[in-house]
């Protein structure tokens, strides 16, 4: 429904593609912008160049990379053996936080989500696929989100995987450090409790 | 604006801004009902998986003028077992599909939900290749749209019913044939879950005469919709 002039709808409908942004919020963002000095504009647009230009997607496992390949890729340390499959690049930051990960990744660009139309071939599955020989891998860690759609994609990998003779491991699901047990729900608790294990004495 | 409570059924859901999510239930007081469940997505949200698709929750809303807003859940059923299995979930997904495109928002219709409910707790129990198909001419049915089974919808002979066709309503004979073949056994099967026999058309093992129910029950539902069902197509 196009209710402003050409360039300020324009503005609105870009908006509005981007993810988490609904039409309300993509008019107030567009107005935002409106209000902003020329200098600040510029430097939003150039930015988004930018990174458009410099930034590209790594050739290997698709995590963002300023070359063909990215840092963890080109890092010959990283155990080659164990890949880590992850939906976003974001969630690579986060497994590297804990320090517990040696292994290299692989970036899927989503997850499964057959009511809202994505299947596998919208997902970077074949790469994944094409990955396993050529680089020696034998363990795949399924790091996809604990929700209805990374676990559907879990699911649907391990599937494919297991058939190869790989050795594929998901993540374990269980209760948020810091939390309350009571307010757990109970597919949590219950995962929580299947996935428990003896305590260490030293 | 006032707070209520229901149970209901996470259809599906959508991200919404950093932590949020859209929620879409299909509740039995007051049908399908889209509300915000505000920081579902952080690890220690209090709703955990409870606002998740397959969840069944007795929940309390704040009426909004376009969303609700959950305030509180708890589980009455989780249906793990349909969770934790690829082929069960696509079966739930395609029923969640199919009952949000059927249901307008806030329209009470106690009758689909019970349905819902009944389907899941079916495909809980057991992986039957007849509950999507089933609940799919269940769903017709309640629209107002059941199938002629034991004639030709043209010209009335109860005998030699050969063809099918969703456009124009059911079974035809050899003569006035249109739409799609049908077979004997797929025919049987399609009068025994509309006519009363539900529960043993459910134990029937996968075999041909399944596959084309589901096909049939699937094109027919796709017909009245006017629109393909995704998630029946996509794994
Ligand atoms: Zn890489
Ligand atoms: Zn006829």
């Amino acid at each position: 429904m196009a209710v402003y002039a050409g360039p300020v709808q324009d503005l609105i409908d870009e908006l509005g593609k981007l993810p988490g942004i609904g039409p309300k919020s993509a008019q107030r963002i567009a107005f935002h912008l409106l209000k902003l000095s020329r200098d600040d504009a510029l430097r939003l647009s150039r930015a988004i160049v930018e990174v458009k230009d410099r930034v590209a997607f790594c050739a290997r496992c698709f995590n963002i990379a300023e070359g063909a390949e990215c840092a963890i890729c080109l890092d010959t340390r990283r155990n080659p053996s164990v890949l880590c499959v992850v939906e976003e690049s974001r969630d690579i930051v986060a497994v590297e936080k804990t320090g517990q990960f040696s292994g290299r990744y692989h970036v899927l660009q989503g997850a499964l989500n057959p009511i809202e139309g994505i299947g596998p071939d919208q997902l970077r599955i074949s790469e994944l696929l094409a990955r396993l020989e050529p680089e020696g891998v034998q363990e795949v860690i399924l790091c996809t989100n604990p929700n209805l759609e990374g676990e559907t994609t879990a699911m649907y990998l391990s599937r494919l995987l297991k058939p190869l003779g790989l050795k594929v491991t998901r993540i374990a699901s269980g209760l948020p450090v810091g939390g309350d047990l009571e307010y757990a729900d109970e597919l949590t608790l219950g995962r929580a409790l299947e996935g428990r294990r003896e305590v260490d004495l030293d | 604006m006032a707070l209520y409570r229901d149970e209901g059924i996470v259809l599906r859901t959508w991200r919404l801004g950093e932590a949020d999510r859209i929620v879409v239930i299909m509740t039995r007081g007051r049908g399908k009902v889209r509300a915000v469940a505000k920081g579902v997505r952080k690890t220690k949200s209090k709703f955990g998986a409870r606002l998740e698709p397959t969840s069944h929750v007795a929940l309390q809303f704040y009426e909004g003028r376009e969303l609700d807003i959950v305030t509180q859940a708890e589980t009455i059923d989780h249906f793990r077992s349909i969770r934790d299995d690829l082929d069960r979930l696509a079966k739930a997904t395609a029923m969640f599909e199919a009952v949000d495109h059927v249901a307008p928002d806030r329209e009470a219709n106690a009758k689909l939900f019970a349905m819902l409910l009944g389907a899941l707790r079916a495909l809980a129990a057991a992986d039957s290749p007849l509950v999507v198909p089933a609940f799919f001419l269940k769903v017709l049915a309640l629209e107002g749209y059941r199938p002629v089974l034991d004639e030709c919808v043209l010209c009335g002979t109860a005998t030699d019913l050969v063809a099918f066709d969703a456009d124009t309503g059911g079974t035809l004979c050899r003569s006035c044939r249109r739409g799609g073949p049908i077979s004997a056994e797929a025919l049987g099967l399609l009068r025994r879950i509309l006519g009363g026999q539900l529960g043993a058309a459910l134990n029937e093992p996968p075999s041909a005469a399944t596959h084309e129910v589901d096909q049939l029950a699937t094109r027919a539902l796709e017909h009245h919709l006017e629109r393909r069902l995704r998630s029946v197509h996509i794994i």
